[in-house]
């Protein structure tokens, strides 16, 4: 068996409130890994901790518990010097392209910065790898000589996409990099991430909310909730056949461009909101809006286990419909 | 004046709720006059929901405030005619057009925090506008208030009223934007992508709630949206907008299986699709979205339209029936279009020839 590219173990990242003693656990316990050239979906709703999570796999926070092992090496316990060199082979795409552009540099200094920072390429050279990395990304390359206002937000992300193959990475999080864009350029960015992957044998953790964008760019998926990841399962196996309650409820709840699947679709409506990290529930987190919910996951929180071959949910009452996932309705769930 | 979007007879019958014509809305910019709204014309019918769609900056959201006069003559400028229950509202003076709005009419819109009062609990605007427009006062409007809490499924209502807005999450707050739009018993409710800021599984609970509520009440809605999934299960109708213009309309079955407008098929095509397996190129929409002060000549989707002729950058086509439709179906395209010197997509298929038709050029 081959080294993953990325290994998580039990990461767990904390945050210090204000206030006495007040702690978020934003990511509490997760582990997984990512194969090389393999894009592992991250999805969950907003405040369960995947951008966290992502920060956390680059060491753009300090997990509080846990290791990230990069190509076999645990990069928690680095320091600056040798960090440095091993970042030059990870890198970020935010989902703002325009917060994470400075206004007043060119696209071409933004692009030349990482180079120079990382000592990559000679001066001389630099100018012509720009032109390199505009070509990739499909700008023209007089884009070097302009500033990020005069680009729409399609042609910023191309940038921003730009900026983190500079350094020529082996792996990438793309933190929601195609939800701020309408969907015609949405096409345009995903076609552009995939022929890159293909052409640079890229991997990639895509964190994003959208499961339609998800399933198109993923080989696997991981499911997170509250700071816990409760499903991972390779693309076809999650989508085909859901196990975890909250996947199955994520998976109805997406609506779907077409009328008469719609007709058809009875959805799973969740009761409440999702309860605050600061005090997550006892036992399974998703239990308060669990339609299966029953005495045991007040007291006992559900470890991820192994249901088929890579396939892996924390519940204790697994779903087990075959199709369950988005044209058919599940049959036990509380549709009203 | 072009074809109305919609059934129209000539004379407004009973069931007509909402008549637009001919509307403008234009804003001076530093850079030029952007002309974000050119020439709208949409009827909504009592308890219809018609979903106006469209890209950012296409002009959905300014068709919807200029329509309420919600655009103050100082930004912009807006003309045409605006007919609801037969009442001309572009004439109105602006003391009657805010009876109607709230009243007869009830706007939502996406993010609930700014249309909600941050330092007043929720009961106290909720009785306000029961105050306002009811006439409502005391005990009588804050258990009215209570009710409507709790029709629009808020646990524990009588406490919930005495919430500040920001003790509530954001699905709760467009509750209670619901709760606050149907406390008139509007016949119309102008819904501007008001689930765009939340989460999926919110999202899902709030559209089938407003769409109960809508349907028990017969309230018509026009559903401002980007989301070709949130149309299709909720729409009756939808109209498509591009760049300032309604570019297609039809009932949203029709819509979707036959769209007949290039720009249409483009959203269709460059969504991924929950509901397929197999991993498809996505066929994205070449381009951009022309500039609304200089928007292109004739067909202002030809920039990005693999299948244009000459004809499509020298006049600009009318909302016109697509030939053979037995629904009314409008598009604005020449292709799809049976006129002289146009249609060469009538019957088209998009998909049985997987490789972009090559722009034709005939002089």
């Amino acid at each position: 068996m081959t080294v993953p590219l990325v290994a998580v173990e039990d990461l767990a990242v904390t945050f210090r409130l204000p206030g006495f003693g007040r702690m978020l656990h934003a990511v509490d316990g997760v582990s997984f890994a990512i194969r090389r050239g393999e894009t592992l979906g991250l999805v969950g709703e907003s405040g369960c901790g995947k951008s966290t999570l992502g920060r956390a796999v680059l060491q753009l926070v300090t997990p509080s518990r846990g290791r990230v092992l990069f190509d076999g090496q645990d990069i928690t316990q680095l320091g600056t010097v040798r960090m440095r060199l091993v970042r030059r082979h990870m890198q970020m795409v935010f989902q703002d392209p325009y917060a994470s552009l400075n206004p007043r540099m060119t696209i071409g200094q933004t692009l030349g910065e990482s180079l120079i920072a990382h000592q990559l390429e000679r001066h001389g050279a630099r100018a012509l790898r720009v032109s390199e990395l505009l070509d990739a990304v499909g700008l023209p390359r007089e884009a070097a000589e302009r500033y990020p206002h005069e680009f729409s937000g399609g042609q910023r992300q191309r940038v921003g996409i730009a900026r983190a193959l500079a350094v020529r990475p082996d792996f990438i999080v793309a933190d929601e990099p195609v939800s701020a864009l309408d969907v015609s350029i949405q096409a345009q960015i995903l076609n552009l991430i995939e022929d890159l992957q293909a052409q640079f044998g890229l991997t990639f953790l895509f964190i994003a909310h959208d499961l339609a964008v998800v399933r198109h760019i993923s080989d696997r998926v991981a499911v997170m909730y509250l700071g816990k990841i409760v499903e991972i399962a390779d693309r076809t196996a999650f989508f085909q056949r859901p196990r975890h309650p909250y996947s199955l409820a994520l998976l109805s709840a997406v609506p779907v461009p077409d009328p008469a699947t719609e007709a058809r679709r009875s959805r799973i409506m969740l009761q409440g909101d999702v309860p605050s990290p600061m005090n997550p529930p006892s036992g399974c987190r998703f239990r308060t809006r669990c339609w299966k919910a029953g005495e045991v996951c007040t007291t006992v929180e559900p470890p991820l286990r192994e249901l088929a071959p890579g396939h892996w949910a924390a519940c204790h009452h697994p779903a087990d419909v075959p199709g369950a996932s988005v044209t058919a309705a599940p049959a036990a769930a509380p549709a009203h | 004046m072009e074809n109305d979007v919609g059934h129209a007879p000539q004379h407004p019958a009973p069931a007509k709720l909402l008549e637009v014509a001919g509307l403008v809305a234009e804003f001076r910019t530093r850079a030029g006059t952007v002309r974000a709204v050119d020439g709208i014309n949409l009827t909504v019918m009592a308890g219809e929901t018609l979903a106006l769609v469209g890209e950012s900056g296409c002009g959905k959201s300014a068709t919807a405030l200029s329509m309420m006069r919600l655009i103050s003559p100082s930004v912009g400028h807006v003309g045409g005619s605006v007919r609801f229950e037969g009442t001309e509202l572009m004439s109105l003076p602006p003391s009657a057009v805010r009876a109607i709005r709230g009243r007869r009419i009830a706007m939502i819109f996406q993010d609930p925090m700014t249309s909600l009062n941050p330092v007043l609990p929720i009961g106290l605007q909720l009785t306000e506008t029961l105050k306002a427009h009811l006439g409502l006062r005391g005990a009588a409007a804050r258990e009215r208030a209570r009710e409507l809490l709790a029709r629009v499924g808020i646990p524990d209502p009588a406490r919930r009223l005495r919430d500040f807005p920001h003790q509530l999450s954001g699905g709760m707050r467009q509750r209670v934007m619901i709760a606050m739009s149907l406390s008139c018993n509007p016949r119309l409710i102008l819904a501007d992508e008001i689930t765009t800021a939340l989460d999926v599984t919110i999202q899902a609970v709030v559209l089938d709630l407003l769409k109960q509520l809508s349907r028990d009440a017969g309230t018509a809605i026009l559903l401002i949206t980007h989301d070709l999934g949130v149309v299709a299960g909720m729409a009756d109708r939808v109209a498509v907008m591009y760049a300032g213009q309604i570019v297609e309309t039809a009932s949203t079955a029709t819509l979707f299986a036959r769209p007949a407008m290039p720009y249409t098929w483009g959203l269709l095509d460059s969504l991924p699709r929950m509901d397929e397996d197999s991993r498809r190129r996505l066929v994205p929409i070449p381009g951009m979205p022309p500039s609304l002060i200089a928007p292109p000549p004739g067909c202002r989707f030809a920039p990005r339209c693999t299948y244009r002729r000459d004809i499509c950058t020298q006049s600009t086509p009318d909302l016109a029936p697509v030939p053979g439709a037995a629904a009314p179906h409008l598009v604005r395209c020449w292709a799809s279009q049976d006129v002289a010197g146009g249609g060469w997509l009538i019957g088209h298929n998009r998909h049985a020839q997987p490789s972009a038709e090559q722009p034709e050029v005939v002089s």
